[in-house]
C-alpha cells in the first residue's frame, strides 16, 4: 500500500523511541489535566478568554506592531524586522558582527530553529550554543527536537549518557543527576565567554515593551546574566496587549505545559541592565520575525497565530503519541505544527499537505488548547485546501464503491443484506489479502447492517 | 530592513483588510475571572511558606537560621549584598569567608549567594528580584544556594497583584523554587544552571 511521508516515519521508529513519546507525553497530559482543574471551577472559561484575547491581537496586528516598536525604542531597545528566515539570520549576524562579537548561547527560542540560525552562524565562524539541557544535548547529537518543550523526550538516558561521553563531557554515566550536574558545569562557563545572548519570547507586551521568558531550568536567565548583549527573536504573533494579561498567560501557560502553578524562571525584561547593576546586557536588540507569518494571517487559518506553544496539544494527541514529533518533518510538531508547518511553507504548502490528514480528529488538541484554537476545524480546511489544488494523497482508502453504494438506496439495501453472509461465513477464508491479515489479529463484531432502517421504519409505522 | 518593516506591514494591512468586523479586546476582572479554587490562608506568610515549600524552597527565620542551616549543608564561602553584610556579618564568624562583590571569572567558588529580593508571590512561593534592588543578576543565580532578603511589606497574595505592581525596572525576575529540569526521561532534577537551593528571609 502506498503512504504518506508522516505514515512512513512512525512506522520506522524504533519500539524504544515510540516507547519514550508515549511515556512522556501521557504523563504531561495527566499531570496538566489534574492541575487546570483542581485549581479553577472553569478552566474552559479561562481558555476561552484567553483566546479571545489573541483572537484580538492577531486580527488587529496592524496597529500592534507599530504601537509595540515604539514603546521599545522608547525603552532603550534596537527593532529589527525580518520579512524571511535569511533576513532574520542576516539581522542576528549584522548585530553581532557590528559588536566583534564570536560567541553566543541561545535559549528558549523555537524561531531560531525554524529560520536555521546555528548553520549559517557557523558558516560565518560563529558560535552558537544551545543551553536547555534538552535543547544542548539534541546540538550534541545533530539531531532535531521531537517536542515544543520536551525537545529530548524521544532519548532515554542510555543514549543521552552515550552522546555526553563521544563529546567528551566525562565517562559513561546514565544517572539523570550526573548528566545534569555535568552539562551544569560545562555550560556555565560558556555563558561567561559569550558575548551575545539570544532568547526567544513567550509574550511581548505591547503596552510596555515586556519581553517575558519563561524557562523552568533558569538558562534564560544565565544567559542575561553573564553576556553583554540581549537578542530577542520573536515571531510577530506574539503580542498580548497589557501588562495585566500577563496575569492570565502566566498562569495558562505553566499549567497546559506542565502542570505547574508556575514556570520557575519568569523574566520582564523592558530593556539594557538598569544603572548601578553589575551585570547583564547593556544592550538589547528585538527582531520581529515574518518568515511566512503573514502569509498565515491572510488564510482562514489565522486562529493558529494564537499559539502561545505550550506543547499541551501534542502531549493528548494520539498520532503524536504514536508517531514522534520527527515524523511531522517541521520545528513544530503535533496538532498544531500540522496546521501550522504547512501554512508556514506559503507556495510549497503541498510539501507538507499530508500533516493536515495526521489526525483522528478526536478533537482532544482543541479541549486542551489553553488559547482554544479550533484545531480540527483548522485541520479540516487544511485538507479541503490540499483537495482544491489538487496534492496527491496516497494511502486514503478509496471511497468510490461505497459512494456508489450510499447514493443508490437499492443497491444499499442489497449491500446490507449480503452483508449479513459475513456473519456464516469463514473470514479466514475470504480472498482479501488486506482482510485477512487483519482478521488473523482481531474479531470482526457481528453484522448488524439494516437495523437503523428497520428501526426507522417500524418508527414510521 | 526598514525595507522589511514596510513590507511586513503591509502585509499585514493586506491580509486584515477582508475582515469585516476584528475581534474585539475582552475585558475581564483579575477578582472573579481569574479567581483560583484556594481558600488564602489568614497570613500571606504561612500561605507563602507552604508554597515554596511544596517547590522544595524554604523560608528561613532569620541570619541566625541562615547561619546554622549553610554550616549544616558544609557550604562555607558565598556573596553577599554589600547592603545587607552590616546586619549579616556578626552571624558569620569562622569557618565561613563571604565576600561582598561577585567575580564573574569565579563562579564556581560560591556555594552561597545573599541578595534583597523586591517582593514576593504568596500563592505560588515566588521571590521577586529586580536591577535595582537585587545587587548582582549572577551572585543570585551561579551559588548552589541562593537566599533573598524580602520586606514582609511586598509579599503579595496573587500572581494578578504581583503583575500589578511590576513597575518599571527594565529587568525584574519570578524566582519559584530551584531552577528544574526533567528533560532526561521526566526525572526532576534541581539545580541545572541556577540554584538547587532557593530560600527568603523576611524583614519587617
Ligand atoms: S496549539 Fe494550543 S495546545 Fe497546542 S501548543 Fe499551541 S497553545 Fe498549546
Amino acid at each position: 500500500m502506498r503512504t504518506q511521508p508522516i505514515d512512513r516515519a512512525a512506522a520506522a521508529l524504533p519500539a524504544e523511541t515510540r516507547a519514550s513519546v508515549y511515556d512522556g507525553s501521557k504523563s504531561g497530559y495527566d499531570k496538566r489535566t489534574k492541575v487546570l482543574f483542581d485549581h479553577y471551577a472553569d478552566p474552559d472559561r479561562l481558555r476561552e478568554l484567553a483566546g479571545e484575547v489573541k483572537q484580538h491581537v492577531v486580527e488587529n496586528l496592524d496597529t500592534y506592531l507599530p504601537a509595540l516598536e515604539a514603546r521599545l525604542l522608547a525603552n532603550g531597545a534596537k527593532v529589527h524586522w525580518a520579512s524571511t528566515a535569511e533576513a532574520a539570520c542576516e539581522a542576528v549576524h549584522g548585530i553581532m558582527k557590528a559588536r566583534g562579537a564570536r560567541k553566543l548561547v541561545k535559549a528558549k527560542t523555537m524561531v531560531s530553529e525554524e529560520i536555521g540560525l546555528e548553520d549559517y552562524l557557523t558558516k560565518r565562524g560563529i558560535e552558537s550554543l544551545e543551553t536547555d539541557l534538552g535543547e544542548f544535548i539534541v546540538q550534541l547529537d545533530h539531531d532535531h527536537p521531537s517536542h515544543i518543550i520536551k525537545p529530548i523526550m524521544h532519548k532515554n538516558r542510555r543514549q543521552i549518557a552515550e552522546t555526553f561521553e563521544k563529546n567528551g563531557l566525562g565517562a559513561y554515566d546514565d544517572r539523570p543527576e550526573e548528566i545534569t550536574r555535568r552539562a551544569r558545569g560545562f555550560l556555565r562557563h560558556k555563558y561567561l565567554e559569550a558575548d551575545v545572548g539570544l532568547t526567544g519570547a513567550n509574550f511581548v507586551v505591547a503596552e510596555s515593551g515586556r519581553v517575558v521568558v519563561v524557562t523552568n531550568e533558569g538558562n534564560s536567565r544565565f544567559c542575561l546574566a553573564a553576556t553583554r548583549c540581549h537578542i530577542v527573536l520573536v515571531g510577530i504573533e506574539k503580542i498580548l496587549p497589557r501588562d495585566r494579561d500577563l496575569g492570565l498567560f502566566l498562569n495558562l501557560l505553566a499549567r497546559s505545559g506542565t502542570g505547574q502553578h508556575l514556570t520557575v524562571y519568569n523574566e520582564f525584561i523592558s530593556g539594557p541592565r538598569g544603572a548601578g547593576q553589575p551585570d547583564g546586557p547593556e544592550e538589547m536588540h528585538v527582531i520581529l520575525v515574518d518568515n511566512g507569518r503573514t502569509e498565515v494571517l491572510a488564510t482562514e487559518c489565522r486562529d493558529i497565530l494564537r499559539c502561545i506553544r505550550c506543547g499541551a496539544c501534542l502531549n493528548v494527541c494520539p498520532v503524536y503519541r504514536q508517531s514522534g514529533g520527527h515524523a511531522y518533518r517541521s520545528v513544530y510538531p503535533g496538532p498544531v505544527g500540522a496546521v501550522l508547518s504547512p501554512l508556514l511553507l506559503g507556495k510549497r504548502f503541498p510539501e507538507k499537505a499530508d500533516l493536515p490528514k495526521a489526525s483522528s480528529l478526536c478533537g482532544a488538541c482543541n479541549e486542551v488548547c489553553p488559547v482554544n484554537i479550533p484545531i480540527p476545524d483548522l485541520l479540516l480546511r487544511l485538507r479541503d485546501r490540499a483537495h482544491r489544488e489538487g496534492v496527491p494523497s496516497p494511502g486514503t482508502p478509496p471511497m468510490g464503491a461505497w459512494a456508489i453504494l450510499a447514493t443508490q438506496p437499492v443497491a444499499w439495501r442489497s449491500a446490507l443484506l449480503a452483508g449479513r453472509a459475513i456473519n456464516y461465513l469463514p473470514t479466514a477464508l475470504v480472498p482479501v489479502p488486506a482482510l485477512r491479515a487483519w482478521e488473523s489479529k482481531r474479531t470482526l463484531p457481528p453484522w448488524r447492517g439494516g437495523e437503523f432502517r428497520r428501526w426507522l421504519k417500524a418508527r414510521r409505522k | 530592513m526598514t525595507n522589511d518593516r514596510e513590507a511586513i506591514l503591509a502585509r499585514v494591512r493586506d491580509a486584515l483588510r477582508p475582515l469585516g468586523e476584528r475581534a474585539p479586546l475582552p475585558d475581564f476582572e483579575e477578582g472573579v475571572d481569574l479567581a483560583r479554587n484556594r481558600s488564602p490562608l489568614a497570613d500571606p506568610l504561612a500561605e507563602f511558606t507552604e508554597r515554596i515549600r511544596a517547590v522544595n524552597g524554604e523560608v528561613l527565620a532569620g541570619p541566625a537560621a541562615l547561619v546554622e542551616s549553610l554550616r549544616a549543608r558544609g557550604w562555607t564561602h558565598g556573596y553577599c549584598d554589600p547592603a545587607l553584610w552590616p546586619v549579616f556579618a556578626p552571624f558569620f564568624g569562622a569557618p565561613f569567608t563571604v565576600e561582598t562583590s561577585f567575580d564573574r571569572t569565579r563562579v564556581d567558588d560560591y556555594s552561597f549567594g545573599i541578595t534583597r529580593g523586591v517582593g514576593a508571590i504568596a500563592e505560588t512561593g515566588t521571590i521577586i528580584l529586580d536591577d535595582a534592588t537585587s545587587s548582582s543578576r549572577l551572585a543570585a543565580l551561579a551559588p548552589w544556594a541562593h537566599v533573598a532578603v524580602i520586606p514582609r511589606s511586598r509579599l503579595y497574595a496573587d500572581l494578578p497583584s504581583a503583575v500589578a505592581a511590576l513597575g518599571a525596572d527594565p529587568n525584574i525576575v519570578w524566582c519559584t523554587g530551584p531552577s528544574k529540569t526533567a528533560d532526561v526521561e521526566g526525572i526532576l532534577i534541581e539545580g541545572v544552571h541556577g540554584p538547587g537551593f532557593q530560600a527568603a528571609i523576611f524583614t519587617d
